[in-house]
């Protein structure tokens, strides 16, 4: 896989039929690939510097104006517990959209690159690592195998989980 | 089953809704005033509505049970029965009833649940008892129409006939509608034999003039059935609006027929014959009564027809009173409805949104306009943004509506309760005509409820006691609502035993909520009321222990970017007041800067800016407050309480802010000016995040932060009471280390 590649993700996204599950984005994140299953992915922006929220935790980098709603943007190199990510050239805010109480929700992530829409098989998917992975187990959904590498496939649900990502705004305020 | 119908159930669901409403309003209010006929017709109109809706739709359940409390009514119309608390007892439990069964239906195709049924019964046997009848001859439903029924006919003169009359005349728009005479004849074969039946062909035009597709035919029906008049009409149910429909039961008056022949737009004697011939009336009969009316209308003196009858003696004045008031108040109503127009709330709140966006498009335009330096430009902007405030104006002021109709639902609550809890209270309601915005009215409804019944359980005593205090023995509870700077407070004031500050202090301190040494001021240990954890438990009873707390109060009123507060006094009383924002979607903000982000303050609580002085500047180092004007001005700076990377500026400004009678300062870099705010909510990444309460978008594109001034200005003086605490400690530490 090369990391050179960049499809035009956009159109691809549009082109998916709904019962083909096993197309996953990929992209790059200090250094690591990793995978989002693309039924989730709604869009992929170039990175504009978000709003701050003051008093908000840091992985929370603030919102972005996305054609008339407020969306929150996500770092999500610090969600995952690595080191924060610096803006470069080909840095991107992916829109993904999760369930909530019945209710959609936009989340923005933020990541290094964007590289391509891979297809991989359910049976070329691993379970997780006990450990190694230096990511909570419960965010990843899966190991891809691709061209004898692996791809970090991520559990996004628990990733972005409405419940975590605010709660942690509880533990990073001072009042409590 | 289709959407239409589907649409026209939920309609009447919610027209039901309204009516007994008004209902259950006019029913208290004739609990003091038992005379009132206005009330007396509210109810009946109200009851009368809904089984005539319910008839259209087929709900025969809802159609039985609320044509016996209907007839009560009439009764209590025509003056028959004296209203009393009973009856307006019945009545109230009637109108619950009748919106368990509306909903009921509605919402299922299914026969009614055995619960349902059984109240039903039982209801209308005690509505029955009221009109005097023994319970004894309600042994099935159609019996008691029976029943009714014969109250409504009139004995004592009769015309010798057993059959129902039935006049005709079909609409000329009949056909074109898609309905067919003659089926709902051969219909009405299914209720009963057609004795009688005579076309009338006087109104056919000549053949040239005639249009085949209009329905010129009228038809005189003698109709022999066991039926009720309800179900002959609804037989034509489908027609009623284009056609003249006249029924009369058997053995009506002669004078009815006459009436009957009057109305009819036919000549008089054709039509009589017609009469004779269907054996309705005798020759001899038709023949008086003809007379009669020559003589009346020979002597010049044309009189309505309804005085003429009761001149004759043949009906009673009242009963000609009961209709022409009937027709006056349809009017009213039709006059109504031209006045207001149902609205779909999604519908506007789609309205209000294109109108926050088009106040962002207007604003990113203006900013172009004032950056091309083009006065023109300039001039055709500024006329569009007046324009555009103007429509975002009115179109906020289509969600307002007035708090009344939330405070007359606790008129009801009031009564039942203090009844349940054996105490004398009464409710005085104050500026019902307070607007606010639907979306906050809706949500007020649970907090307000759970606040009404902690007063009067908790907060007014019983009659015994309070006049142990000499207090007045009736209880007062107020409920108010005012206008104050861009917010609307609602108070609920009671008169009783008030708060016992130690009491809730102990009880706090027991729990944990507050340290040993901790100084409270009188409103922040009110205010302990709503913490969690501090449930007096001993006591709860069935009245307020179910439900929400105080806590979850607290967190709806919050969660609508309000506030709320307590006062009280022992033995005199609580006062509750929350304050809540006028509208939920668009408000005039204050821009400022710090570094380079922007914040909105919401204007109206805005009362001006002035600089911070380089003198000031320099003693802020090691304190948070001004002189303004020989006032203390406690002030927050944003730069801090944001943690903005910098800390250097050359010039500062303070925006001096007003929240429910305090002051405080807000320091920023920047002065920006005000714009209109379009409120986009943070969403739930943001809910647990006090001292903000939302987000606009600029005319740049960019996001800036709505401040949520009351909360940040809360939450500094917990960071500032908190280090002061731990700075203390530690000396305190270092001094026993020592």
């Amino acid at each position: 896989m090369s990391t050179n590649e960049m499809t035009t993700v956009g159109s691809d996204v549009v082109d998916v039929s709904s019962d083909d599950v096993n197309q996953y984005l990929t992209f790059i994140l200090g250094g690591e690939t990793y995978g989002v299953s693309i039924l989730v992915i709604k869009e992929i922006l170039e990175y504009h510097e978000p709003t701050t929220v003051p008093m908000m935790p840091d992985f929370i980098r603030g919102v972005i104006n996305l054609r008339g709603s407020v969306v929150p943007v996500v770092d999500l190199s610090l969600r995952l517990g690595k080191e924060t990510t610096a803006v470069e050239k080909r840095t991107c805010v992916v829109i993904i959209e999760i369930q909530h109480e019945d209710e959609r929700m936009e989340i923005g992530v933020v990541v290094d690159a964007v590289n391509e829409v891979l297809d991989i098989a359910p049976e070329n998917i691993e379970s997780a690592p006990n450990f190694g992975a230096k990511i909570r187990t419960d965010f990843i959904h899966g190991m891809g195998k691709v061209d004898e590498k692996f791809v970090v496939l991520l559990n996004i649900d628990h990733v972005l989980s409405i419940e975590e990502l605010s709660m942690l705004d509880q533990v990073g305020s001072t009042e409590q | 089953m289709s959407d239409e119908m589907e649409a026209a159930k939920q309609g009447f669901q919610i027209e039901a809704e309204e009516l007994l409403e008004d209902m259950e309003e006019a029913l208290l209010h004739l609990e003091n005033e038992p005379d009132d006929m206005d009330s007396v017709n509210a109810v009946f109109r109200a009851a009368h509505t809904i089984k005539g809706t319910a008839g259209v739709f087929g709900f025969d359940d809802v159609v039985t049970f609320t044509h016996v409390a209907e007839s009560l009514l009439d009764m209590i119309r025509d003056e028959e029965i004296k209203i009393n608390n009973e009856i307006i007892a019945a009545l109230l439990q009637s109108g619950d009833h009748m919106a368990a069964l509306v909903n009921f239906v509605v919402e299922s195709d299914d026969a009614l649940p055995a619960d349902l049924l059984k109240t039903s019964k039982e209801l209308i046997q005690v509505l029955n008892e009221c009109m005097g009848k023994s319970s004894e001859s309600v042994a099935s439903d159609s019996e008691v129409v029976e029943v009714v029924e014969q109250i409504e006919r009139d004995n004592t003169v009769g015309a010798d006939n057993d059959n129902w009359h039935i006049s005709l005349r079909f609409g000329l728009e009949v056909l074109k509608s898609g309905m067919d005479p003659q089926s709902f004849i051969k219909y009405l074969k299914r209720i009963g034999t057609i004795v009688s039946i005579n076309t009338l062909v006087e109104n056919i035009p000549l053949l040239e003039d005639m249009d085949a597709e209009e329905c010129y035919l009228g038809f005189e029906i003698g109709l022999d059935t066991e039926e009720s008049k309800e179900s002959i009409e609804s037989v034509f149910d489908f027609v009623r609006e284009d056609c003249q429909i006249r029924i009369l039961p058997p053995n009506s008056l002669i004078s009815e027929y006459l009436a009957l022949i009057q109305e009819l737009p036919e000549e008089d004697t054709m039509l009589g014959e017609m009469l004779v011939k269907s054996k309705v009336l005798t020759a001899k009969e038709l023949q008086g009564a003809l007379n009669a009316q020559k003589v009346i209308s020979d002597s010049g003196n044309v009189k309505p027809l309804g005085e003429m009858l009761v001149d004759a003696g043949v009906v009673d004045k009242n009963v000609v009173e009961a209709a022409v008031e009937k027709q006056q108040t349809v009017r009213r109503i039709k006059k109504g409805d031209v006045k207001s127009v149902r609205v779909d709330a999604d519908k506007l709140d789609a309205l209000i949104n294109l109108v926050g966006e088009l106040v962002i498009a207007n604003s990113s335009s203006f900013l172009l306009a004032e950056r091309s330096e083009n006065p023109e430009l300039m001039e055709a902007n500024s006329i569009t943004a007046r324009l555009v405030e103007e429509i975002r104006d009115s179109a906020l002021r289509l969600r307002m509506v007035q708090i009344g109709a939330t405070f007359t639902k606790f008129q009801r609550v009031v009564r039942d309760v203090s009844r349940d809890l054996g105490k004398n209270i009464e409710l005085t309601i104050i500026g019902a005509e307070t607007e606010l915005d639907k979306t906050v009215v809706e949500k007020i409804g649970d907090p307000l409820m759970h606040l009404v019944r902690n007063s009067m359980d908790h907060g007014i005593e019983t009659p015994e006691e309070r006049q142990q205090k000499s207090k007045s023995l009736q209880g007062n509870l107020k409920l108010s609502a005012y206008h104050d700077s861009g917010s609307i407070v609602i108070e609920v004031t009671d008169d009783g035993k008030g708060l016992d500050k130690e009491k809730l202090i102990s009880k706090a301190l027991e729990k944990g909520l507050i340290k040993e040494n901790q100084t409270l001021t009188d409103s922040e240990a009110y205010r302990l009321i709503f913490e969690a954890g501090l449930s007096t438990a001993k006591e709860v009873t069935n009245i307020s222990g179910r439900g929400v707390g105080m806590d979850v109060v607290r967190r709806n009123i919050e969660a609508l970017r309000g506030t709320i507060d307590v006062e009280s006094e022992i033995d005199v009383g609580t006062t509750i007041s929350i304050r809540l924002p006028l509208t939920l979607a668009i408000i005039d903000g204050f821009l400022v800067g710090v570094e380079k982000a922007s914040y909105v303050i919401p204007l109206d609580m805005v009362i001006e800016c002035v600089e911070l002085s380089e003198e000031d500047r320099v003693a802020s180092m090691d304190r948070n407050y001004i002189s303004l004007r020989g006032e203390v001005l406690p002030f927050i700076r944003l730069r801090e309480m944001f943690a903005h990377e910098t800390d250097s500026v050359t010039r500062e400004n303070i925006v001096v802010v007003q929240y429910a009678g305090r002051k405080a300062g807000i320091v920023v870099d920047e002065l920006l000016g005000e714009l209109q705010t379009v409120i986009k909510p943070l969403g739930k990444i943001f809910s647990q995040l006090s001292g903000i309460s939302g987000s606009t978008i600029l005319g740049s594109g960019d996001v800036a932060v709505i401040l949520d001034v009351a909360a940040l200005v809360n939450r500094a003086a917990n960071q500032e009471s908190s280090a002061m605490l731990t700075t203390s400690s530690e000396a305190a530490l270092q001094l026993t280390s020592n």
